[in-house]
């Protein structure tokens, strides 16, 4: 039997603290109070000083409540009874099912051996072109969404969960808000995953640090089902409120904290949790992917900041469309050499003359005259954001491939677009191939240059046009700025 | 040590505990938190009355006030000796691949194996003969390693004078083996094995001096060997904002560097890199020996999820195996990536002892503990005159990309070359994106300086051009400005970008380098004639495509040549009779 304690010497912010014996770090404790019971864990001991964070929140804890300690640490049953099934940031049941203790792991267990990692290399195909041609999601890879509150980060995880080929998907709430909650739900059972599904939620009306665990959940259970041979998709929305969290209490905790008011260990904490994205060799795989809100539309914030230098690259979403300058799935080459010979051309040209666009596009607001050059990218432009860049958009990589040559061609001549002879005679739409001759001669020295090493051509075009983006990058930070400053 | 000392844990504070301890404690030395059949590495990093304070190296869950820790009266060391090369090692010198036959897919807590193989033979020839004056660092002979004489050394803590006694012949041996007895002035014997401990935080100085560094360590990559170049046994250092290429510049020096051994520190980065390093080293071939890249390479991986005490001393654990291959007359070169998660290893840490911040919360102590690190580095000069050396190269990651913070403040004051990333430079895809108006180095490289700073002038007066007009536009330019301009953006293109990825690009050796620099510095200070800006324009984007072209091409190749010529003749068609 476990001694039970009934003297709370402190209770400052989510943290109490009793004296008791024999207790082990980060031991689970049960806290009742008449409002009922909430799970507590071990922060830190001195002597027999034990101090807990309590997971429903301090609001209504009495002095005399009674502190159980439950001798282990958190754990979480596993097994295929969870699909289907919606649990709270505590791991209790949500919905009306029974509550599952068969088979307990532990959370946030040891990390992966490096050296039992294999290079990862398999696309996930999302049918979203942003994403399939330009930044190619990977298997186990560990992504962001930045945006600032208000875009469709949710819609698009949703939206991505659905498509993607995967086994199955554990969606990890973290102070969502309850409609954005059901939203998910409904999406799920409407795409028919819901009983592939597993749902820990924890929403803005819960108390914040139950949303501390709800990571650690998702991913203990994503990675059990990963050793058991499955393609396990993670959704955490959003990973801000995890870190506010966790302000809080290191704030409670008096720890000084390091910058913003976030404690000095959040780029660890957050990579612990990242850094569970795996591809295990001859089992299956944890991919995440996670929303993050950029408070006050700033990546230089803490949470953003860290969580860069964490993952392997970025969806910036703005303006309900992923942006083609500032995403980047650093993973994409190690997939997008493999699906089409034209990917990676239309990936890096397509993006090439966009930037052209948007500096013509700056100058046409600016009111200089249009010349027919000028005329040709604004066409593309608009042609570019409706057919590729629109999130409604829900086509395969090869149809958005197609239809990127047939945007060109509906725009420019062939020797306009920079492209490599022989995908043009091999891709470009119709009648118009008058115009390859010409281009023919400059070419056929690249082509040689294709027999040699990858990406090759990728940078030897971007080198075409860097002046170009480099002004559009410039400017465009400008805006912010300005934007910004005029909101002040 | 028949009997340990031991003490017990009366307080657990994340991956710090206080232990009671009765008798003597030794800062910094070693204890071992006992807690089933595990046994959980810890140092001493404090002592109060009768409280040590340890960092514990491992997760700390589960432990409780009472549990036993015991004492080992021995620093945080690491083990020497033939066999190093080619391994991965955690932040304390465990063999990953090793503890994954034996453990499967994840870390086990508490698990120590041998850091090198005991039981492997190796062909030992001496070269010290009875009788002979020994002194730490004296060889007795040596083995191969791989492509090396990896020498066989008196212990480095062996001060003063030795008398050789005995030594083996030459034969197979392993490290359990004595090698040989040294007797030392007052006649006591010390048998020697082929391999011996040394603590990680103490530097190896058994050489004469330190010498100032002065040959070139060529990276082969143009940037840095022509502008920012680093010298043998110096120090530099890459900040930059997450994505600006940190990483990937590091993973390039470490392929293609003219040294004998890299040790890889990563150091709280992410396992994925590391991994594609650890698969594809071993495929890929040292061009100058013809060997696979892995045999002169040392991974030390403590990534981002492993324990954090661990990452702090991994950098120490990467320098005190640079240090000991710098013994034998090698050049080494430690890359650390990055080294913002080792001062913010140390930061947390500061932050549980309840120090004193100092600025962004990290340790007052912050600038001397990075100042000792890149201190490790140098040119020595051994024993037998000859000489070896240590170059140190570290990331900085600095939070939100903005050097004003105290990890980049604090190594920019200590090391000798400064390669600064940035941020509008690697979203415009220009790599590698080392900003060539802020870096900077005190070494001297492998074209004349003069010659550089001519060339460096023509990308700051067409860098001052551009910034003009941004703000006039191209009609308020005069022409002879757009040309500055245009030659600025050439000399840019062609030369301080570089493409990685290309087999013929990534690697510029230095005749190569010399070759094509003297070229675009001749065109860069020849008087062009153009009508308009437009001619400029055209004839600068025709000359860049040529150039780039050229890049690609082997140097020494017919097409070489001729392709030079094509730029030769260009080039006339415009000069100003
Ligand atoms: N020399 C290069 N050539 C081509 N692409 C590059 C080069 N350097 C970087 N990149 C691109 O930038 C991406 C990020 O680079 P890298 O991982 O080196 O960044 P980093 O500075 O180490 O970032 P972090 O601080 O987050 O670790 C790469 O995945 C690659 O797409
Ligand atoms: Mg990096």
């Amino acid at each position: 039997m476990r001694k039970v304690y009934n003297k709370i010497l402190s209770i400052v912010g989510n943290v109490i603290s009793v004296r008791a014996e024999g207790v082990s770090n980060e031991e689970l404790a049960e806290v009742s109070t008449r409002r009922g019971t909430s799970l507590a864990k071990v922060i830190k001991i001195d002597n027999d000083l034990v101090s807990l964070q309590v997971f429903a929140g301090s609001r209504g804890i009495s002095t005399d409540d009674e502190v159980r300690f439950l001798g282990s640490p958190m754990k979480v049953s596993f097994s295929d009874n969870m699909l289907g099934r919606i649990f709270n940031g505590s791991g209790e049941p949500r919905d009306n099912g029974p509550a599952l203790n068969e088979n307990l792991i532990e959370i946030a267990g040891p990390s992966v051996n490096p050296s039992k990692r294999i290079i990862p290399n398999r696309m996930i195909r999302t049918n979203i072109p942003m994403i399939d041609v330009f930044n190619s999601l990977v298997v186990s890879q560990k992504l962001p969404i930045f945006s600032v509150s208000g875009e469709p980060y949710n819609e698009l995880l949703a939206r991505i969960a659905l498509q993607a080929e995967v086994d199955m998907i554990i969606l990890g709430g973290i102070g969502l808000k309850f409609d954005e909650y059901m939203y998910f739900r409904d999406e799920l059972e409407k795409g028919g995953a819901l009983s592939r599904s597993i749902f820990f939620m924890h929403t803005a009306s819960d108390p914040v640090v139950e949303g501390l665990m709800v990571p650690d959940l998702c991913l203990a259970v994503a990675e059990q089902f990963a050793l058991k041979g499955k393609d396990v998709l993670v959704l955490l929305t959003d990973m801000t409120n995890f870190a506010d969290a966790m302000k809080e209490i290191a704030i409670t905790m008096e720890q000084v904290p390091s910058n913003r008011g976030y404690p000095g260990d959040l780029y660890t904490q957050l990579a612990s949790r990242y850094e569970k994205a795996v591809d295990f060799e001859g089992a299956g795989s944890v991919t995440i992917l996670a929303a993050t809100t950029m408070p006050g539309d700033d990546v230089t914030h803490p949470v953003p900041d860290n969580t860069g230098y964490i993952t392997e690259g970025q969806f910036y979403l703005r303006n309900g469309r992923i942006e083609p300058f500032g995403s980047l799935s650093r993973l994409k080459q190690q997939v997008n050499k493999d699906t089409r010979d034209d990917h990676r051309a239309i990936m890096d040209g397509m993006i090439q003359l966009y930037a052209q666009y948007l500096e013509t596009e700056e100058k046409r607001s600016m009111g200089f005259r249009m010349s027919d050059w000028d005329k040709k990218l604004l066409k593309y432009g608009g042609l570019f954001e409706k057919e590729m860049m629109d999130l409604s958009v829900n086509i395969s990589l090869e149809d958005s491939l197609n239809n990127g040559w047939d945007i060109l061609s509906q725009c420019f001549n062939p020797d306009e677009t920079g492209f490599r002879s022989g995908l043009i005679e091999k891709y470009w739409p119709g009648e118009k191939k008058t115009k390859v001759k010409k281009a023919d001669q400059e070419i056929s020295k690249e082509e040689k240059k294709e027999e040699k090493p990858l990406e090759k051509e990728e940078t030897n075009k971007d080198e075409k046009t860097t002046n170009k983006t480099k002004s559009v990058v410039k400017k465009s930070k400008n805006k912010k700025e300005v934007s910004k400053s005029s909101k002040k | 040590m028949a009997d340990k000392k031991i003490g017990h844990i009366t307080a657990i504070n994340g991956n710090m505990i206080e232990v009671a301890f009765k008798d003597s404690v030794i800062q910094n030395e070693v204890g071992y938190v006992l807690i089933g059949n595990e046994r959980l590495k810890s140092e001493v990093i404090k002592i109060t009355n009768n409280t040590a304070y340890l960092q514990v190296y491992e997760i700390t869950k589960g432990l409780k006030v009472g549990d036993k820790v015991e004492f080992t009266g021995e620093l945080l060391s690491v083990t020497l000796g033939p066999g190093i090369l080619s391994q991965v090692y955690d932040g304390l010198q465990n063999p990953l691949p090793a503890l994954a036959e034996a453990h499967g897919f994840f870390l086990p807590r508490g698990v120590v194996l041998d850091p090198i193989d005991e039981k492997k033979k190796w062909h030992f020839t001496p070269t010290a003969k009875v009788g002979d004056t020994l002194y730490r660092g004296s060889p007795l002979g040596w083995v191969p390693e791989g492509i090396f004489q990896h020498k066989i050394m008196v212990p480095f803590d062996l001060n003063g004078e030795y008398t050789l006694v005995s030594v083996v012949k030459e034969g197979d041996y392993d490290l359990t083996e004595t090698m040989g007895v040294i007797k030392d002035p007052k006649g006591e014997e010390i048998k020697l094995t082929m391999s011996f401990e040394w603590p990680v935080k103490i530097p190896i100085t058994a050489y004469n001096k330190k010498m100032v560094p002065s040959e070139p360590m060529v990276t082969k990559v143009r940037i840095v060997d022509t502008f920012f170049p680093v010298c043998k046994g110096g120090t530099y250092c890459i900040p930059g904002p997450f994505g600006a290429g940190k990483t990937v510049l590091q993973q390039l020096t470490s392929r293609y560097a003219d040294v004998d051994i890299v040790i890889l520190a990563a150091c709280g980065e992410r396992a994925g890199e590391v991994v594609e390093t650890l698969r594809e080293f071993p495929e890929l071939s040292d061009p100058k020996t013809g060997r696979s890249l892995m045999e002169r390479t040392i991974i030390i991986c403590n990534t981002s999820s492993m324990p954090v005490a661990a990452r702090e001393a991994s950098v120490y654990t990467a320098t005190t195996l640079g240090e000991y291959y710098r013994q034998m007359g090698l050049d080494v070169l430690i890359l650390a990536d990055s080294t913002s998660r080792w001062a913010q290893a140390m930061r947390e840490l500061s932050g549980r002892l309840e120090e004193i911040p100092g600025e962004e919360a990290f340790p007052a102590y912050l600038e001397s503990r990075i100042a000792e690190f890149y201190e490790r580095a140098g040119y020595v000069e051994l024993p037998d005159g000859s000489h070896g050396s240590m170059t140190i190269g570290g990331t900085v990651s600095p939070a939100g990309g903005n050097f004003e913070e105290p990890v980049t403040q604090a190594t920019l004051k200590v090391v000798g070359a400064f390669h600064g990333l940035s941020r509008a430079r690697s979203d415009a895809r220009k790599f590698p994106a080392i900003d060539p108006i802020d870096s900077w180095t005190k070494y001297k490289g492998i074209i004349p300086a003069e010659k550089v700073r001519e060339a460096h002038n023509i990308l700051r007066r067409g860098d001052e051009v551009h910034q003009m007009m941004m703000v006039v536009g191209e009609e308020g330019t005069s022409v002879d400005d757009f040309i500055y301009y245009l030659k600025g953006e050439y000399l840019d293109t062609v030369y301080l970008q570089q493409n990685g990825f290309d087999a013929v690009d990534a690697v510029s050796d230095p005749e190569r380098q010399e070759f094509i620099f003297n070229k675009i510095h001749t065109i860069l200070y020849t008087d062009f004639h153009f009508e308009a800006k437009p001619d400029a324009r055209q004839f600068f984007n025709e000359l860049r495509q040529l150039t780039l072209d050229w890049n690609y091409i082997q140097m020494g190749a017919d097409e070489f040549v001729a392709q030079e010529k094509k730029i030769d003749a260009h080039i006339q068609a415009k000069t100003k009779a």
